[in-house]
């Protein structure tokens, strides 16, 4: 017999209070970064990284700055959602971890506004 | 907080080489969210302008940034081989031993080819033809 009731049974969301969301979301942000990644890196290496114009150019381009913005916020969702799991697993005392994923957390939104930033910046100048 | 023993306890399991890929897979992560860090930072720098930019590639020329430029390659290309493997198991298909073994031996071959690789375009870009 389970003691668990039929409401929290329905909803499904374990002892942790959210479920599946967190696992979820690290394989699709995984997913999505498999092509993402590639493509970037795979134009990276036609461009002549030491001309400043010749990057400004590259990433200025409409589509290059999307999926560029597109890389980066997965990116940082996807680390986010990784730190978060090893700083829960590793760091024990209630303090250093609520500091921790506290500022992991603002680590990463952080990346992600100044990268959004600085694309659109070259993007819409 | 109580005193049950908490997951992970990896002292409790023989150790398998399996076990180093997936620890490995958890290092690699951490530095490769470091080395997201430093993309940003690149980006800031190539958004502020030419002297901020040509600043950043000096920064980034110095032996010691281009170990850690290495460094951060070969954990992105670990992580990503690996995170390919990863999203197989999710499905279901690969978690017999001897295939976990094997998939665990082409992850590390990739991740070393392909960090060869790169670091072979990366000297190019530094104009070190090597």
């Amino acid at each position: 017999m389970s003691l668990r009731t039929p409401l929290s049974r329905v909803l499904g969301r374990g002892s942790a209070g959210e479920g599946v969301g967190h696992w979820w979301m690290q394989r699709v942000t995984a997913v999505a970064l498999l092509p993402l990644t590639l493509w970037f890196v795979i134009s990276l290496l036609g461009q002549s990284l030491q001309s400043y114009d010749a990057m400004r150019g590259w990433l200025g381009q409409p589509w290059v700055a999307v999926l560029t913005i597109l890389l980066v916020f997965t990116l940082a969702w996807h680390a986010k959602l990784g730190v978060q799991v090893v700083i829960e697993d590793y760091v024990h005392g209630k303090a250093a971890k609520t500091t921790l994923l506290l500022l992991s957390t603002f680590i990463h939104v952080g990346a992600a506004v100044a990268a959004i930033f600085a694309i659109l910046r070259m993007a819409l100048s | 907080m109580n005193q049950r023993p908490l997951s992970p306890h990896l002292s409790v399991y023989k150790f398998m080489y399996t076990m180093s890929l997936s620890i490995l897979h958890r290092v690699t992560g951490c530095v490769a969210a470091a080395g997201f860090l430093l993309f940003v930072w690149w980006l800031m720098a190539l958004a502020s302008g030419p002297a901020a930019y040509a600043a950043a590639m000096h920064a980034l020329s110095s032996p010691l940034a281009k170990l850690l430029l290495v460094g951060f390659t070969f954990s992105f290309v670990y992580h990503f081989c690996n995170g390919i493997r990863h999203l197989v198991w999710d499905t279901g298909h690969g978690l017999e031993r001897a295939q976990a073994r094997r998939s665990g031996a082409v992850v590390i071959a990739a991740a070393l080819v392909l960090t060869a690789i790169a670091v072979w375009f990366g000297c190019r870009a530094f104009g070190l033809a090597p």
